[in-house]
């Protein structure tokens, strides 16, 4: 059973790798993915992971399979379409969700059409189901950056980020820091699922975002719970998902969504905060 | 701008607030003077939310301008239907401590301040709620957690629109008593309220609007059935081929002379209705 777990790890450098990789992203992605899944944006990180993808192109396109190219161009993209978006929300009559779905179908139209100028269909998957069995020096500091920088500016951004989330127009008569304060947030969520395409592929870096910090709620109400068990679900999920895809031999990305898909399955069951089992089960209600 | 005025001063100057350029609040001229506890009473859609918006410079004006004495941040407001989130997971006590963030920020630990906070909610009745989620209040007992973070905001102009609606007696006679306690430390208040036997109990000067002011003074003399009809009568829904207001805009210029000083809101509608396109 311990060589079964720790076999793997033991062995090989690059499962090692994409150990400390996978746990550099379960430290910064899921702190993101609860915020957006308590300001019912959760699928907006779907549309950004598509918007991503002409930038990632693009990068493709100049520099071939180069990790600096395709994630500056991720980011170039990302980030455009994150402050298009909410510059349109915050100065027309069109909604958030609107605006986002609008530009990332735009960037997306244009990132098929680059990667189909050049490259075959196996560099296509490559982009889109990632690396992570591929991790080199350069891809963990990427990483590992990634980590360092979205906790700390969550840390400076806490009390505004969260005040912007509960009410909004209170902060806006008080102060002038909610749009930075939301222009900043949408640019850790783009850093993100940047950091999430090398590792994960741009479609299933949503996956270690979104994944556990759902699960959290169904064991956590508050942020101070949420936050550290978003991170221990997607810990736990990125270490059974490298297992498993080694034993099995499956492909790595998949393999760690699903775990993560299997964690959330369990605690939709036995979450302690409104799972399924604890529904069904009629508690005597209190005296007050 | 502004710095003659005393604090918590707020001019009106020709003021034309509205969306799409069509005027929820016309031509409205006065000043707000400091220490004022102002009701703002009208008919639905008379602009009374629309003024409070403007005010507190969530909307910009069409014509005209408001003159503050301070910073738009300084000033307290609150909306009649917040857009508050009350899913999101917090606590009465966090709710409430967003009122320090003028003096906090984002930085500074609210830890040596707890003492005030928890003085807050006490004052609103809400002693043994702090821990308690914001999403497990009722609707009376919210109300009265944002009174706490008004309280906690220290801020020398409080705007509230229909601040009882939907609130118990027993809660409205507590908050009156609040927003009493805040006339007498001088701060200045505009309520925008629709219970006119509360208004004439409460609040010693009253802005009568249905999109043009139709009287502004001791609330005695404002609340007169002829008044109220003129107001009533008002037409609520506006005219899409309104054509361009052509009324002359001297007001900026005429009114802030006398009204100011002497504590006169003679502003009623006598000098106004002349020169225009809309049916009155």
């Amino acid at each position: 059973m311990i060589d079964f777990v720790f076999g793997p790890f033991l062995e090989f450098a690059f499962m090692r790798r994409a150990l400390v990789g996978c746990f550099a992203l379960s430290l910064s992605a899921p702190p993101i993915g609860v915020f957006l899944m308590l300001r019912r944006m959760s699928l907006m990180t779907e549309a950004m992971s598509h918007a991503i993808l002409p930038g990632a192109a693009v990068g493709f396109l100049v520099a071939g399979l180069s990790l600096p190219a395709m994630t500056l161009g991720g980011l170039a993209a990302g980030l455009a379409v994150a402050l298009l978006a909410g510059f349109v929300t915050r100065s027309t009559v069109i909604k958030e969700d609107a605006s986002l779905a609008a530009f990332y179908l735009i960037s997306l139209a244009a990132g098929v059409l680059l990667v189909s100028l050049r490259g075959s269909q196996v560099d296509l998957l490559h982009i889109l189901f990632g690396s992570v069995l591929a991790l080199d020096d350069p891809a963990l500091l990427l990483l590992g950056g990634i980590a360092t920088v979205t906790l700390f500016a969550l840390a400076a951004l806490y009390r505004p980020l969260v005040m912007e989330c509960v009410d909004p127009l209170f902060l806006r008569s008080v102060s002038g820091v909610g749009g930075p304060v939301h222009y900043a947030f949408l640019g850790l969520v783009v850093m993100n699922l940047v950091g999430g395409f090398q590792a994960l592929g741009t479609l299933l870096a949503v996956g270690l975002m979104l994944l556990p910090a759902i699960s959290a709620r169904l064991w956590a109400t508050d942020l101070s719970g949420l936050i550290p068990v978003s991170m221990l679900l997607a810990m736990a999920a990125s270490l059974s998902g490298l297992i498993l895809s080694y034993h099995a031999d499956l492909p790595t990305g998949p393999a760690i969504v699903l775990s993560a898909g299997a964690l959330y399955v369990v605690s939709l069951l036995v979450g302690t905060r409104g799972g399924l089992l604890r529904r069904l089960m009629r508690r005597r209600h209190l005296a007050a | 701008m502004g710095l003659r005025q005393p604090p918590g001063t707020i001019g009106l100057r020709g003021v034309t607030l509205g969306y799409d350029r069509h005027p929820a609040v016309h031509h409205l001229d006065g000043e707000i003077c400091g220490g004022d506890l102002l009701a703002l009473v009208g008919p639905n859609g008379a602009g009374k939310s629309t003024l409070l918006k403007g005010i507190i410079g969530e909307i910009g004006c069409l014509d005209g301008s408001i003159e503050r004495a301070e910073p738009a941040g300084a000033i307290a407001y609150l909306p009649q239907a917040a857009e508050i989130d009350r899913s999101f997971p917090l606590s009465v006590l966090d709710l409430a401590a967003m009122g320090l963030w003028r003096r906090f920020g984002s930085w500074r630990s609210l830890r040596r301040n707890r003492s005030e906070l928890f003085e807050a909610l006490h004052a609103v009745g809400l002693n043994g709620f702090e821990d308690r989620s914001i999403g497990t209040l009722s609707g009376g007992q919210f109300q009265r957690a944002l009174f706490a973070r008004l309280i906690l905001q220290d801020a020398s102009v409080i705007l509230l629109d229909e601040p009882f609606s939907g609130v118990d007696g027993r809660t409205t006679q507590d908050l009156l008593a609040l927003i009493r306690s805040w006339h007498r430390q001088g701060r200045t208040i505009v309520a925008a309220l629709h219970d006119l036997a509360q208004v004439a109990e409460h609040f010693p000067i009253t802005l009568l609007l249905a999109r043009e002011p139709v009287a502004w003074g001791p609330t005695a003399a404002v609340l007169t059935p002829s008044n109220l009809g003129r107001a009533q009568s008002l037409s609520e829904a506006w005219d899409e081929d309104a054509p361009v207001c052509a009324r002359e805009d001297g007001h900026g210029s005429r009114a802030p002379t006398g009204s100011g000083h002497s504590h006169d809101h003679a502003h009623g509608a006598h000098d106004h209705g002349h020169s225009h396109g809309r049916p009155v």
